[in-house]
């Protein structure tokens, strides 16, 4: 298990008395897609936003290639670069065109000359099909276009796992499609993800590993099979079969 | 016909010191404005940044957030004309000799600088958290947040607010001349002192002002309309090489400008 990208041991997360989440743990691999489901407030998204450090586990270890990223004095920002995050509400910089929003994290984190970073740029908005875009600014954008400008974003720095928090959950029916591709064809690229969503059928599809959460609990978790084919818990089996009834 | 022709004699006499003094308040606004901005940036920054957790940079954090504060309320809550007086005359009073300007630009910077510093961390505060969020995620550090996404948005949202702080201070240098600054109302002053054409030469002054403040009001305007940016972008051909280099011409372009 040493060659975990990451691991989650007994993280808690308290906002004042209220428990948040409890004792999770979590090991990502390489390649690895895992799905994350659960209500809402279950504490799916404070366990994606404890683990690049935007809020700070109460306690718990969280290890990322062996370092410990939750030890006093650990370099977030430099940790943070290598870990991406896709957001429920984009947070694409309004101040910025859709190119600037993909180089500017490369060439003031990454120091990466221009040139470079604007074909690395170029390539991920290519492929998320944002290219023709270039020039436009986030306001101009709809929803599905952000959601992609912010996937490309995240990509062109090169991360080692990529992190959704209900990624398509500010979109209308009609955009979220075409984000789900995009992340499918990233699944199939080998990438490793770790995604916080309520698209139980891109979860079921996509992903190799599930965890139901509850409570701020891991209530259940196995294989996209298992937890949708032949969950095992009534809480699973109860909360699965609302979704399937929609 | 008695008021015209004594705005005339006005005119023709001193015409040049009205002109020289609209002159001097105009730069002295102006420059007061921007150091003042330049200030309010700074010390609004600094009050926005959140404490470090930890130890002895909490506490550094602490004093100097502190003694901010204090110059903001002690600027922000005394007259500037008291101020001005107690600046320029201090200085003379500890044996230092300043030029009125040095005095002038000082005292409208500082106190500028106090109203700044909370339009600026009110326009800090006013950007959403997920901007904040979304830069932290690609990994930059809080100064390289703040200089890239946060303040550029903040500085947007407060220029109007900035074009108020200049039309007020067009107006409000006018109490400079009580450490004989040659600004416009001195020159009303000093001319009503010798013909006693108090009335006219009010009307003149005015007059100045107001347009003045006019023609700063629309600069300031069209300034606010070149911020928003393009309201329309061009669609980028990517199977048209052409049409690609041209769309990333245009980025070049604009990185070129900055």
């Amino acid at each position: 298990m040493s060659h975990s990208v990451l691991e989650v041991k007994n993280l808690s997360k308290t906002f004042g008395t209220h428990l948040v989440l409890q004792d999770v743990s979590l090991t990502v691999n390489p390649g690895d897609v895992t799905s994350i489901i659960g209500s809402s407030g279950s504490g799916k998204s404070t366990f994606l936003r404890c683990i690049n450090l935007l809020e700070t586990p109460t306690s718990g270890q969280i290890i990322f290639h062996g370092d410990e990223v939750t030890a006093p004095g650990f370099d977030a920002p430099s940790y943070r670069a290598k870990v991406g995050m896709v957001f429920q509400s984009f947070n694409l910089f309004n101040n910025m065109t859709v190119l600037d929003n993909c180089l500017v994290g490369q060439t003031k984190v990454l120091k990466k000359d221009k040139k470079d970073a604007q074909d690395m740029a170029m390539m991920y908005l290519e492929r998320v099909g944002m290219a023709p875009y270039i020039n436009a600014r986030p306001s101009q954008l709809s929803g599905g276009q952000k959601q992609r400008v912010a996937i490309a974003r995240a990509l062109a720095m090169e991360p080692e796992i990529l992190l959704f928090d209900e990624p398509t959950s500010a979109l209308d029916p009609e955009m979220v499609g075409e984000v789900l591709d995009v992340m499918h064809d990233l699944a199939g690229s080998g990438m490793t993800m770790l995604v916080v969503t309520h698209e139980m059928a891109f979860a079921r599809d996509v992903s190799n590993h599930v965890v139901f959460l509850s409570d701020g609990l891991v209530c259940e978790e196995g294989s996209a099979e298992e937890i949708f084919g032949n969950p095992q818990q009534e809480r699973t089996r109860e909360f699965l079969a609302r979704y399937m009834a929609r | 016909m008695k008021f015209i022709n004594d705005i005339l004699k006005i005119i023709t006499e001193y015409g040049s010191s009205y002109l020289t003094g609209a002159g001097n308040t105009l730069l002295l606004a102006l420059i007061g404005t921007v150091i003042g901005c330049i200030i309010g940036f700074a010390v609004g920054t600094v009050q926005a940044t959140p404490l470090p957790e930890k130890g002895g940079k909490r506490v550094l954090m602490r004093i100097v957030r502190g003694i901010l504060r204090g110059y903001v309320e002690i600027f922000r809550g005394t007259p500037m004309i008291v101020q001005a007086v107690f600046i320029h005359y201090g200085m003379f009073y500890m044996g230092l000799k300043p030029a009125i300007w040095f005095s002038g630009i000082l005292v409208v910077s500082i106190n500028t600088g106090a109203y700044m510093a909370e339009t600026v961390r009110g326009g800090i505060m006013s950007i959403d958290q997920g901007q904040f969020e979304g830069a932290k995620a690609i990994g930059m550090t809080h100064n390289q947040t703040m200089i890239n996404v946060i303040l550029p948005q903040a500085l947007r949202n407060i220029i109007p607010q900035i074009g108020n702080n200049f039309i007020i201070n067009v107006k409000d240098t006018a109490v400079m001349s009580i450490i004989a600054f040659m600004d416009l109302f001195s020159i009303h002053k000093s001319v009503v002192g010798s013909n006693y054409l108090y009335f006219p030469s009010a009307v003149l002054t005015m007059a100045i002002y107001l347009t003045m403040t006019l023609v700063s009001s629309v600069l300031l305007r069209w300034w606010e309309d070149k911020m928003a940016g393009d309201a329309n972008y061009d669609i980028v051909n990517t199977k048209d090489t052409l049409a690609q280099t041209s769309g990333l011409y245009r980025a070049k372009k604009k990185e070129a400008k900055r």
